[in-house]
């Protein structure tokens, strides 16, 4: 199954206003809930995450067929990245350490607003970097 | 209970901002290089780094006549698909031109030999199968072909 690539940029998007409000607001549970978001994303697939059901109920009617699909894959090793960060970012803030909430969070908005403002999918470039830095040569476990 | 304290609204806002800021930057940083072919390391201007030239068999299909272009793709790559067919409608273009494209990580040998950072990185080997020139991030068309023109004179 393909995804739409304006879906995408749409759930960046909303990803990055979302962890804009949790670093203002020191908020776990608006966290949490994006935290949802993300591992929903990964697990079951872009399509269903709930931003990405927002996006085929709301957006994808006016704006017709997309010019262009692309693979899944990518998108979904990202939202697993951006899964991983705010669980992070949550157990710095849950458990009151005192840089790791911030920080987890921070990069992960970093991330979610280069793929929403320029289209660039940081999880996706880190994954080769990952590979080549194990040894082996073995098939990717993914 | 679980409003965290561990960041105040200032120090939240002040996070915020940089990063906005260090994200705009990097992202216009990466948006001018990304798809532009360097003139790589190992080039024929540079003879000592000739031992990382990838031959045929390495690649696992013959170069071509006059000029290749070797592109690492992966699983996870999203532009690597419009990369393959800018290079696949050149390679048909220009006679004795081929493409080859390698999955970068089934063979990661390769990946490490050649330095290869990001997928789609797209090399152009000249006639001799001297790497030229190398662009990471999708080129345009008109980039891959002054490059080809670059490698075949």
């Amino acid at each position: 199954m393909q995804v739409d690539p304006r879906g995408q940029r749409f759930a960046a998007a909303l990803t990055s206003a979302v962890l804009a409000a949790v670093l203002i607001t020191g908020s776990a549970w608006l966290l949490a809930a994006q935290a949802a978001v993300f591992l929903v994303g990964a697990v079951a697939g872009v399509r269903y995450s709930p931003y990405g059901l927002l996006y085929a109920r709301l957006l994808r009617p006016r704006l017709g067929p997309p010019p262009e699909s692309e693979a899944p894959g990518p998108p979904r090793f990202a939202q697993a990245v951006g899964a991983a960060f705010s669980v992070a970012g949550l157990v710095g803030l849950l458990a009151g350490v005192p840089v790791l909430g911030p920080a987890a969070v921070a990069a992960a908005l970093f991330a979610a607003f280069l793929n929403a403002a320029f289209g660039l999918c940081l999880g996706c470039e880190v994954y080769l970097l990952l590979r080549r830095a194990l040894p082996g040569d073995r098939a990717a476990a993914a | 209970m679980l409003d965290g304290a561990a960041i105040s609204g200032g120090a939240g806002a002040a996070v915020l901002a940089a990063t906005l800021v260090a994200a705009t930057a990097a992202g216009l940083l990466w948006r001018r290089a990304n798809g532009r072919f360097r003139r790589a390391a190992g080039s024929a201007a540079d003879e000592g780094e000739e031992a990382a030239m990838p031959t045929g068999t390495d690649l696992g299909a013959p170069l071509g006549e006059r000029a290749t272009l070797v592109q690492f793709s992966s699983a996870f790559c999203q532009p690597c698909r419009a990369t393959r067919r800018v290079l696949a409608e050149v390679a048909a273009m220009v006679d004795g031109v081929a493409h080859i494209e390698v999955d970068a990580e089934a063979r990661l040998d390769l990946v490490r030999a050649l330095d290869i950072m990001r997928t789609p990185t797209v090399l152009v080997l000249d006639s001799a199968g001297r790497i030229r020139t190398r662009a990471s991030g999708q080129p345009r068309r008109a980039d891959v072909i002054a490059a080809i023109g670059a490698a075949v004179d």
